[in-house]
């Protein structure tokens, strides 16, 4: 059943690539223009959903293990929350991000980026693992 | 006493109750779940046409415009739309453990299966 | 930079949220059962602290406020602590920190061990979650800490070991959703009123609006959304299943803080938001809730009289003990509004108590039914002690807290000339010496089946949680200054008498 979607197998190698890339500038272009983490974490886990349905999923399990994904969605969590502690420990308030780098224009620049960063590699690997875990389950039945 | 200019209360009241509707009538699971889907996105549509401002433009800094539509509304939404999406995958996931161990989805069903338990 | 003594504890508020925010992540890292849990249990014990300090700071120097990211209310994000969410918040990290204590020992029973960490990751969310929504400023922020600790809770409760778990716990999911949506609903309305998220500027906002269709029609909404987390009596279906099917020990940790937290919530937004002239004068709340509330004990308690199962039993008496804290709050007096408060804190010692003593018994009988409980009396001499002295206090029985409570419940109602409702609690109370005398009759003086297998003591690990949880009880019960004065100065700055 894999072998025979050539067109849609040739059309999405295009794609995905591209999705993933359009995901990467939502994701960096989030603090001046609409988007950020959420949306681009979105558009890269639906890249790697549309992997999936096209190669299959133990193909995609070998490109984007599950045990790698658990981690990645702990660890966007946890960039989020050290951002907030580091601007603590630099003599701000909570998630203050203008005391992370001397100037505080930077400062809120990095703090931005690094927080929408860690909701982006979250979004993205919980879609993923949601897919993953609910396609399992039937194979895991038919066998 | 239809006013054209409050239009957007209508739907977003014929949704909600439209889910709730499915929520409390529909006994097999998974469409009590899209009915919970339908009431959760009136409430997130309420809060996208509240934030709108007549005549406004996409709210991002620009000299040659002056009214924004208001963008906290539509910021807070993003916040529900991820809640309804946890919520969502995790009712689903619920739902496969229970037509594993019930082999079944109908409410009506399991609730059978349950008092035969108990009797 | 500050020596780092005085920046943590300017710090606190935030800290109580990202610390077990931050842990519950770690203990999805670490895959080992006993690190994940020394882990969260330093966690909450630390938040523990962290909270009495901060109720301690809040008596000395008033309303704590922090900004969160430096962005100043009412723009920014506000944490604001005052009396009465610092006791809460007391109430909320303590019952976690006890529970978690006791879930090393317990949880082995009912959930396989490599699930452990996720176990108490999602633990320590749910706590997060649970902290978040009583010392936020911002009624956003309530919403979302409200999903973040549901959606934690329900995954808690489908860990059950039988399969209804997993039905009570969708069954818990859509009424909890319901109840978060109709909640995201007012807060929407009362934004457009307002145009502010921040509860304080909110409430000044409204004073100026004054009352207008959106306002009745949002406090509507939070209500009725509250009143179904708080399991108000007739939207209480979820409760009983959720808490039976449950693990012994987040049944014990839900009932003690799930309902209180969802309590404050309808009290800040009544009070502290649209305030009691609106609520009460205009909409009449009180009218309704304080019917609900007295059918509520009534009806709980009797239904809690007919179950077999001694966990149902202690759920459905959880939504009568639910029916006194609304009762003390439709009451919207300063004594009681304290009698409500009092019974916040109060029920939440003497039911977790309670089901932690489920937990023992269930850990060495293995079942929670009425019948498998002959005899042990003899057989499980402290567990069974704490379970009486628990029950003692639920009846409200002098020298310990349960007696606080409904004293000041009762002084309320005659000072407020309701004396029927006077009776009605302590009419009330004699159902709840049925329930609970059915227990100690079975445990104490039926003899235990000939050919019952032999039962060990409860382990230690469950012991010394449940002898703390006794132990607040008779000292709570004894010295009231902490919990009742706190709790009257609590209401009285809620209800503005100074």
């Amino acid at each position: 059943m894999v072998v025979r979607h050539v067109i849609l197998r040739s059309l999405s190698k295009m794609l995905i690539p591209l999705i993933m890339l359009f995901a990467l500038y939502v994701q960096f272009h989030g603090d001046y223009g609409p988007g950020g983490g959420f949306q681009a974490g979105v558009i890269f886990g639906a890249g790697i959903i549309l992997y999936s349905l096209i190669f299959g999923l133990p193909k995609a399990k070998m490109v984007f293990r599950p045990r790698v994904l658990q981690y990645l969605m702990a660890f966007g969590v946890f960039l989020y929350g050290s951002v907030g502690l580091a601007a603590i420990l630099k003599g701000g308030n909570f998630l203050d991000y203008s005391h992370l780098a001397h100037d505080p224009v930077h400062g809120q620049h990095l703090g931005i980026l690094l927080v929408e960063l860690g909701v982006g590699i979250t979004v993205a690997s919980v879609m993923a693992t949601i897919f993953f875990l609910f396609t399992e389950r039937r194979r895991r039945e038919d066998v | 006493m239809f006013d054209p200019g409050l239009f957007n209360y209508w739907i977003i009241m014929i949704l909600m109750m439209t889910g709730l509707y499915t929520v409390i009538v529909k006994g097999n699971l998974i469409k009590k779940v899209i009915g919970l889907g339908i009431f959760q996105v009136s409430v997130i549509m309420f809060f996208v046409s509240m934030g709108k401002v007549r005549g406004g433009t996409a709210p991002i800094a620009s000299e040659s415009f002056e009214v924004y539509s208001n963008p906290v509304p539509h910021v807070l939404m993003l916040t529900a739309i991820v809640v309804a999406v946890a919520t969502l995958a995790f009712a689903l996931a619920l739902i496969v453990r229970i037509k594993e161990a019930y082999d079944t989805i109908e409410e009506d069903e399991i609730r059978e299966l349950e008092a035969g338990e108990e009797g | 930079m500050h020596g780092s003594g005085l920046s943590i504890s300017a710090h606190l508020p935030a800290l109580q949220i990202a610390v077990p925010l931050l842990s519950a992540v770690i203990c999805v890292l670490i895959r080992k059962a006993r690190a994940a849990w020394l882990l969260a249990t330093t966690v909450a014990w630390a938040a523990f602290a962290g909270a009495c300090v901060l109720l301690n700071r809040v008596i000395l120097h008033g309303t704590i406020s922090y900004e969160q990211g430096g962005w100043s209310p009412p723009w920014g994000i506000e944490l604001r602590i005052d009396l009465f969410n610092a006791l809460v918040l007391i109430i909320v990290t303590g019952i976690c920190a006890v529970v978690i204590s006791a879930s090393l020992t317990s949880l082995s029973m009912e959930v396989p061990e490599k699930r452990h960490n996720l176990f108490y990751a999602a633990f320590l969310l749910c706590m997060t979650g649970l902290a978040g929504m009583t010392i936020t400023g911002d009624v956003f922020n309530i919403f979302v800490f409200l999903e973040i600790s549901s959606l934690s809770s329900y995954a808690l409760i489908s860990q059950g070991a039988t399969r209804r778990a997993l039905t009570s716990s969708i069954q818990y999911l859509v009424m909890g959703t319901i109840g978060g949506t109709l909640l995201l609903l007012g807060i929407g309305m009362l934004y457009m009123v307002t145009g502010t998220l921040n509860i304080v500027d909110m409430a000044d906002q409204l004073a100026m609006v004054g009352p207008n269709r959106t306002v009745l029609v949002a406090l509507a909404c939070v209500t009725v959304g509250t009143s179904i987390k708080l399991a108000v009596f007739p939207l209480h279906i979820w409760l009983p299943n959720a808490y039976t099917y449950a693990p012994a020990i987040v049944t014990a940790f839900l009932a003690a803080t799930a309902t209180k937290v969802a309590f404050y919530v309808l009290a800040r937004f009544i009070f502290s938001i649209f305030g009691v002239e609106l609520a009460f004068e205009q909409m009449h709340l009180d009218r309704v809730l304080m019917p609900l509330a007295i059918v509520a004990m009534f009806a709980g308690s009797i239904v809690a009289i007919y179950q077999t199962d001694i966990k149902r039993m202690l759920a459905y008496s959880s939504v009568a003990q639910i029916g006194y804290m609304l009762l003390g709050l439709s009451m919207a007096t300063v004594p009681g509004l304290t009698g409500g408060i009092v019974h916040l804190f109060n029920h939440a010692l003497m039911k977790s108590g309670l089901f932690l003593v489920m937990a023992c018994v269930l850990f060495r009988v293995g079942s929670t039914h009425i019948d498998a409980m002959r005899g042990l009396g003899k057989r499980m001499p402290l567990t069974m002690a704490a379970f009486v002295i628990a029950g003692l206090s639920m009846i409200g029985v002098p020298l310990t807290v349960g007696f606080v409570s409904k004293w000041y419940l009762v002084s309320a109602a005659m000072e407020a000339g309701q004396w029927p409702v006077a009776v009605l609690i302590l009419l009330s109370s004699l159902l709840a010496v049925v329930y609970i005398w059915r227990v100690v009759e079975v445990a104490y003086f039926q003899e235990a089946p000939e050919d019952a297998p032999a039962v060990k003591k409860a382990p230690i690990g469950l012991l010394v949680p449940v002898w703390t949880l006794v132990f607040a009880i008779i000292f709570f019960g004894i010295f009231t200054s902490l919990s009742a004065g706190v709790a009257g100065d609590a209401a009285r700055m809620l209800l503005g008498a100074g």
